[in-house]
């Protein structure tokens, strides 16, 4: 017998789950300021999180995803990127949008029932929120190309879940990007939830991040709730996809401690404490404990944390039940670039039921 | 002014419009050296290199999407599916992204894409490779849905896909390809879309088509005008947005209407066209309006698929059944 080629996917940790450094750890593990930024944007993210699904259960919100427990994998991919990076995110990034300049507001904006909530910014270059599974890694892949078309500096993040990985855009995505040798970075959120069936009904591989290495890249493992391994890990991948046009796969290992959205109840199918099992590794206590052991954090200071990160919530969400809504007619607005005349005559019932609501 | 074939014309179209615009890219299986199966992107590897003719890994439903990451990021690609058979794992993307990503972003983004493919019955061809369900794509919000019937409409009409900001679906009849030759002046003019085309004047019926069946429309029209009938042909070019004034207004002049497709019956365009009939020139009508169109089968494979397609014959059966209504 003759072995033509093996592989090994590597495991990234530097802050462990006692909140203690691991040898070699990067220089982010050092810069304090660095990580008490991480430390309060991971706990806006949760703070907005809590609030979102109580707004779900209130009636004022649709259907929510919940971010909670991933926070470092969001936060940390969000942090990395450059602001001429291009985001491509899933329904559950609000980590990482509201680091790319999205308005909280806006974020609720969408969940609440209404386009403009992708608008993000009017000169942003990222990607909208995509709601089919799997889909949106080969739209990275073909922002990538233009990009590297165009011969910028700058590159491509995709993110989306494990249970995305069971789809063939998912392989197509990342065949593509093997063979086209994109600058392009594919984020795995290992949440270990595909709605309600866990990830070794996903795939009988032992990792996702070995994915990539039938499209002919590296892949790698990052403890998600590592949020000094999960940021480092993609500034360097996103350095390598930028200068050598390499693309990379991060898989970042962590929980999802709700149920899939707030349609969803994992009760039904999530064993007995697991979630509490889990809960010890989560990503912002971890985080936390370390700044305290550095002497850079109190309770004071998580005190005052606590009380503006709550006011600013408060603030997004008069923002976003104030709202206006839209009128009517912008059903047909965006549909085309110019309205066509086969569709002027929709477009005149749809302004007459608007008039006859508000005569 | 050259006289060209179908497929010449669309390859000319790209070829002028990739040389006018460095941002076109050409995209799909086989496209490169070999020119694509039908040989539609014939030459156009040499003279605008590889960045640019891109021969993907054969996967449709990523060339779909990854048409769509480049029209989002300012480029804007041609995708070639090689039938329309093999179009189907790429539906997503098309009708879930590329159709709404003006919408969905408020007008922020847009996929200015030309998803090209060959369809049709009538080439003998394998299982898949006879298809024409237009249909899927023309129910779609979002989507333009345009079909060439000769050469010059192939050059203008793909000029005006390739230069629209949205989203088309650009079905080539793949029976008429090499079917015929027609002078095509290649000076960058482009056809409107959105339009239907009157290609003959008539008073007695209007026959309503697109693509191939024009062919067999057009020859039914010659017959009958010994017999004495005169029909007025309407090619709908556009089938979404649909120029149904276009039809309607001829409609209310002969007071008689057939639509012929060669997709199948139910769900298929024509039954969108006869009903715009009923609902607005009813009172115009002197007979029941009728669809010559495809049976409700798969498509058979090639020793019954003449069966299928409408012929002359039935085209003429209608239309003596039209005019027993006086």
């Amino acid at each position: 017998m003759k072995i033509i080629d093996r592989f090994e996917v590597e495991y990234f940790q530097y802050l462990d789950e006692n909140s203690e450094l691991i040898d070699d750890s990067p220089p982010l593990a050092h810069d304090i300021e660095a990580l008490l930024d991480l430390y309060r944007t991971m706990v806006l993210v949760r703070t907005m999180d809590t609030k979102a699904i109580a707004l779900q259960r209130t009636g004022k919100l649709g259907t929510y995803p919940s971010t909670r427990g991933q926070e470092a994998v969001f936060v940390g991919v969000g942090k990395a990127m450059a602001a001429t990076d291009v985001l491509v995110p899933y329904y559950r990034d609000m980590g990482t949008l509201i680091q790319r300049g999205v308005k909280l507001s806006q974020i609720l904006l969408y969940w609440g029932g209404d386009e403009r909530g992708n608008v993000f910014l009017n000169d942003s270059e990222d990607f909208p929120f995509s709601v089919p599974v799997g889909s949106q890694p080969l739209h990275a892949a073909g922002a990538a190309y233009a990009i590297k078309y165009r011969n910028e500096d700058r590159a491509v993040v995709s993110i989306c879940g494990d249970g995305a990985t069971s789809q063939g855009d998912f392989y197509e995505a990342m065949n593509v990007a093997g063979v086209m040798k994109l600058p392009v970075v594919f984020v795995i959120c290992n949440n270990q939830w595909a709605i309600s069936v866990p990830r070794h009904v996903q795939t009988a591989a032992r990792t996702l991040a070995q994915k990539a290495i039938a499209a002919g890249f590296v892949g790698e493992q990052i403890d998600g709730n590592d949020i000094i391994a999960v940021t480092h890990r993609t500034v360097e991948a996103l350095k390598l996809a930028r200068q050598e046009h390499q693309p990379r796969l991060l898989e970042m290992v962590c929980y999802r401690h709700h149920d899939h959205t707030t349609a969803d109840d994992a009760s039904r199918y999530e064993p007995k404490d697991l979630r509490q099992q889990e809960w010890v590794k989560e990503p912002v206590a971890r985080l936390r404990h370390y700044l305290e052991k550095q002497n850079a954090w109190d309770e004071a200071k998580e005190e005052a944390l606590r009380v503006s990160c709550a006011e600013e919530v408060d603030v997004v969400v008069k923002e976003y039940l104030c709202t206006t809504p839209q009128p009517l007619s912008s059903m047909f607005d965006y549909l085309y670039a110019t309205l066509p005349r086969a569709y002027q005559e929709q477009f005149e019932q749809l302004k007459n039921l608007e008039m006859n609501k508000h005569g | 002014m050259a006289e060209i074939t179908l497929v010449e014309a669309i390859t000319t179209a790209l070829a002028y419009e990739m040389a006018a615009d460095d941002s076109i890219i050409v995209l799909g299986e086989d496209v490169g050296k070999d020119g694509g199966v039908f040989r539609a992107t014939d030459g156009l590897l040499a003279k605008f290199g590889g960045s640019r003719v891109l021969d993907t890994p054969l996967a449709e439903s990523m060339i779909g999407g990854l048409a769509v990451g480049m029209a989002v990021r300012g480029l804007k690609p041609v995708a070639e599916f090689q039938f329309m058979g093999f179009i189907y794992p790429a539906l997503d993307q098309i009708i879930n992204h590329a159709a709404r990503m003006r919408n969905r972003t408020r007008g922020r983004l847009h996929c200015p894409i030309v998803f090209r493919a060959p369809f049709g019955a009538g080439i003998h061809a394998p299982e898949h490779h006879s298809e024409s369900t237009e249909a899927y794509f023309a129910h779609t919000p979002g989507l333009r849905v345009v079909i060439p019937s000769s050469p010059a409409k192939a050059y203008g009409l793909l000029l005006a896909s390739i230069r629209d900001p949205d989203p088309v679906v650009f079905l080539e009849p793949s029976r008429l390809y090499r079917y015929a030759r027609q002078e095509v002046n290649n000076d960058g003019k482009a056809l409107p879309l959105d339009v239907c085309f009157t290609l003959c004047k008539g008073e007695d019926v209007t026959l309503v088509t697109w693509g191939a069946m024009v062919k067999e429309t057009l020859a039914a029209t010659k017959l009958l005008e010994q017999e004495g009938i005169s029909a007025e042909i309407i090619d709908v070019a556009t089938i979404k947005p649909l120029d149904i004034d276009t039809i309607l207004a001829s409609v209310e002049k002969t007071g008689r209407c057939i639509v012929i497709h060669e997709a199948p019956l139910t769900c298929g365009v024509g039954a969108e066209i006869i009903s715009q009939v009923a609902e607005k020139v009813m009172y115009s009508l002197k007979a029941p309006p009728e669809r010559v169109a495809g049976f409700d089968t798969i498509v058979p494979y090639a020793r019954l698929e003449k069966y299928y397609l409408p012929s002359e014959k039935r085209i003429i059966d209608a239309v003596h059944r039209l005019m027993e209504y006086t």
